[in-house]
């Protein structure tokens, strides 16, 4: 491109060199003041990748990171909410629940705890799932719905493998000494319970059987047992299905719903923060 | 190559002329003097006007008090979600500027904008330090000397002093003046405070001192279309040239009334020659009238020939007058050709209709807010409970904003289908079992609800609900609306 550019006559301008039928384009030079904005830009990236962490594997002289001014600002935060935090380690759940100050702050935080750590299973309101995941929002409570209660369920867990967590295991009936007619005749009978079945011959039937085998964990008209951790069955709501096929499932296979001890990796004010919070989401009992 | 002479392009910027209006007196600018004189106490004063609304509150009569988001004025409180009264204000104020110029043309720009007041102020002062136009004029082009160098930082000073208040005046519509006033005299006021009053400070001392006319010039957009407002029958400052030209000496015969003086020149505050016709420059502040006005008083001359005036009237002046040559003759057909001004026509009734409506939904919607409000908010996860007997209950966020300061209770009653209870989390109950809520003065109070609908009740998958509020005379003071919602059978 060494060619000399062409001008233009009018205004003296130097051209693109293109010529669309007789129409060509000014090359008018950039404005100084855009020019050299442009390269203070540079010379401000320059400076940047210098002092910044820019290119892969390199530090900046200021040595910066993103994960260590998070860290920083979470020491902040942290220390901001110290005292509250104290305070409501200190103070047992129902002393929270009563106090406004405590409660407001409990029921904010505790929707955050819940949303990162138990949501997942439970719910984002706390309305659990079909499938061996509990209603938190009902008032049918497995291992009891006081803000005690709660609290210790929290705490240990479920069926974790530590010694003190909460549940027992259920047999499985199918190899525990029941056909699998007499299975469908108990499930029939506990259906009659809440006055859901259909078949009252095959419920006079699995009656016998489910004071044989049931009753010890689950109560004579199957009330459940909540030091067991063994549901109600003669109500509406069920952690697995209600209808008859669930049910056979459920008593020849067994169930075992499991959930992590929360002692270890909470904080214990955060614990208090979610049993306030739990126990307000509409089945807490006192 | 073509010899074709190379043409230098525009300039893009015109050179700033300074104007030196001289000063002048008359019925227009005792108007304009009156006016400024309201505005600005206004102004200056409004931020001090006391209104007392109880302890804990502010008693400034006027304030927007952004850092606890409410605005007060007078007896008025408004809330955020209530700013569409400042915007249907702002309409209002609109309307009533387009409308009072398709009537009257540049009032707005002439008499009551903020940049024409400042400016006229400023000049006064200017006029007061320095002299009027030939002193100025003179001292400008002459040599530097100390008088001059006097008088000018005399004037200045009296700009800042004046754009000082103006700044501070603007930040006390945002915080308690006598407050703000301490802390900005002893350095206590924030950053954000000294921040705002030296911007406003500088724009004052800018704008009124040296951009004046620039402003309405280059700057203003209202110049540009208010052209849709006015038409034929807008009154506008006129030369009415049909009586003045041909100009001449005043010795010498055979002119019409204009002795070309220049006063109309000389005393306008953005230089223009308003005897070449209408022009955007002109702000319609009428200083030339006055200016007019005095000269032909002094020629025993009839006054008016510079007057706000139609350009309908003059186009019938113009063509009543032209078959005359200058003389008292011409003059008398040309004033009686003139038609009383035309208010009533299509643009100014479309106006008026238009400010009616707006006035009337404004007004409607002001006297009918509501000061108690109850939003009722259906929770979605999940969005009804199976309870172990079998009910279904559904869970409702309930939001109770009371915009006064009585710390009201009331009682929540549910309007619905038959058979639905209600209960609200930790509230208390009347002698009845009914849950009361307690408003918090000022504020939103939130509480739950519980809607059950019992085992066996048949319904709708959603049913509407109405959750009233009632106080202690059973009146239902708030409402708000939602639905109940149960599985899908």
């Amino acid at each position: 491109m060494a060619k000399t550019p062409e001008r233009d006559p009018h205004s003296g301008t130097a051209t693109t060199g293109h010529d669309w039928d007789g129409i060509t384009e000014l090359d008018t030079p950039m404005p100084a003041w855009w020019l050299y904005t442009f390269y203070a830009c540079i010379a401000f990236a320059v400076v940047w990748m210098v002092l910044f962490p820019s290119l892969p594997y390199v530090r900046g002289l200021l040595g910066y990171t993103a994960r260590a001014d998070f860290a920083a600002s979470m020491e902040v935060q942290t220390a901001r909410i110290a005292p509250m935090m104290a305070r409501l380690r200190e103070a047992t759940p129902e002393a929270i629940a009563a106090n406004p100050e405590l409660r407001g702050f409990a029921l904010a935080g505790g929707r955050i705890a819940f949303a990162t750590n138990c949501a997942g299973c439970h719910g984002s309101g706390g309305q659990g799932a079909l499938g061996g995941f509990p209603s938190l929002a009902d008032d049918d409570w497995l291992y009891g719905g006081s803000f005690a209660d709660i609290h210790k369920t929290i705490a240990v867990g479920v069926r974790n493998g530590d010694a003190d967590a909460r549940g027992i295991a259920m047999p499985a009936y199918i190899s525990a000494g029941l056909t699998l007619p007499q299975i469908g005749d108990v499930a029939d009978y506990v259906m009659s319970l809440s006055g859901t079945g259909t078949d009252p011959a095959a419920a006079a039937r699995g009656a016998p059987l489910f004071a044989a085998n049931c009753v010890a964990c689950h109560g004579e008209r199957g009330e459940g047992n909540r030091d067991l951790g063994a549901p109600r069955l003669n109500d509406r709501i069920w952690l697995y299905g209600g209808d008859k096929a669930s049910l056979v499932q459920t008593i020849a296979y067994s169930r075992a719903g499991v959930m992590p001890a929360w002692a270890g990796r909470l904080d214990p004010a955060m614990i208090n923060m979610l049993t306030v919070y739990v126990h307000a989401l509409g089945g807490g009992e006192r | 190559m073509p010899d074709i002479a190379i043409q230098d392009p525009p300039p893009l910027y015109a050179a700033h002329r300074k104007i030196y209006p001289r000063a002048v007196k008359g019925r227009v600018r005792s108007i304009k003097w009156i006016v400024l004189i309201v505005l600005l106490s206004i102004y200056y004063i409004v931020p001090w006007i006391r209104w007392d609304r109880g302890p804990g509150v502010p008693n400034q009569a006027v304030l927007a008090d952004i850092g606890n988001a409410r605005l007060f004025f007078f007896w008025v409180e408004l809330w955020p979600q209530e700013i569409y009264f400042l915007t249907g204000f702002l309409i209002l104020c609109a309307i009533g500027l387009f409308a009072a110029t398709s009537l009257f043309g540049r009032v707005w720009c002439g008499f009551t904008c903020p940049q024409t007041v400042w400016t006229d102020l400023f000049m006064w002062i200017e006029r007061k330090i320095e002299g009027d136009r030939n002193a100025r004029i003179k001292r400008d082009a002459g040599p530097a000397s100390a008088d001059r160098t006097r008088r000018r930082l005399a004037k200045h000073a009296a700009w800042i002093v004046i754009a000082m208040a103006t700044g501070g005046a603007w930040i006390m519509y945002f915080q308690d003046a006598p407050t703000v006033v301490v802390d900005l005299l002893t350095g206590g006021a924030s950053a954000q405070t000294y921040f705002f009053f030296g911007l406003f400070t500088l724009t004052t001392y800018g704008l009124a001192g040296f951009a004046r006319e620039q402003v309405c010039t280059y700057m203003c957009p209202w110049p540009r279309f208010q052209g849709a407002m006015l038409d034929r029958d807008s009154l506008v400052v006129t030369y009415r040239d049909w009586r003045g030209e041909p100009r001449g000496k005043l010795k010498e015969a055979g002119h019409g009334d204009c002795i070309d003086c220049g006063a109309c020149v000389h005393v306008c505050p953005t230089g223009v020659d308003i005897r070449l016709g209408q022009q955007l420059e002109c702000i319609g502040c009428g200083l030339c009238v006055d200016a007019c006005d005095e000269v032909m008083g002094k020629l025993d001359r009839p006054q008016g020939l510079i007057a706000f005036e139609t350009l309908a009237n003059l186009a019938a002046s113009t063509a009543a007058a032209a078959r005359f040559a200058p003389s008292p003759a011409r003059l008398q057909a040309g004033m009686e050709a003139r038609r009383p001004l035309h208010i009533i026509r299509p643009r100014t009734l479309m106006y008026a209709g238009v400010l009616s409506v707006v006035v009337a939904i404004m007004l409607g919607a002001f006297l009918l807010r509501d000061t108690l409000t109850l939003t009722v908010l259906a929770e979605r996860a999940p969005p009804y409970v199976l309870l172990s007997d079998g009910s279904i209950r559904n869970a409702y966020t309930l939001k109770l904003a009371d915009k006064t300061r009585d710390a009201g209770r009331f009682v929540l009653v549910l309007d619905g289908p038959h058979g639905l209870a209600l209960t609200v989390q930790d509230a208390e109950a009347d002698a009845q079992g009914r849950p009361i809520l307690p408003a918090r003065p000022d504020a939103v109070a939130t509480f739950r609800a519980f809607v059950v609908s019992p085992p066996g009740r048949h319904g709708d998958d959603s049913e509407r609900l109405r959750f009233r509020l009632q106080d202690a005379s059973g009146h239902v003071v708030a409402s708000g609306s939602s639905v109940f919602l149960r599985p899908h059978h």
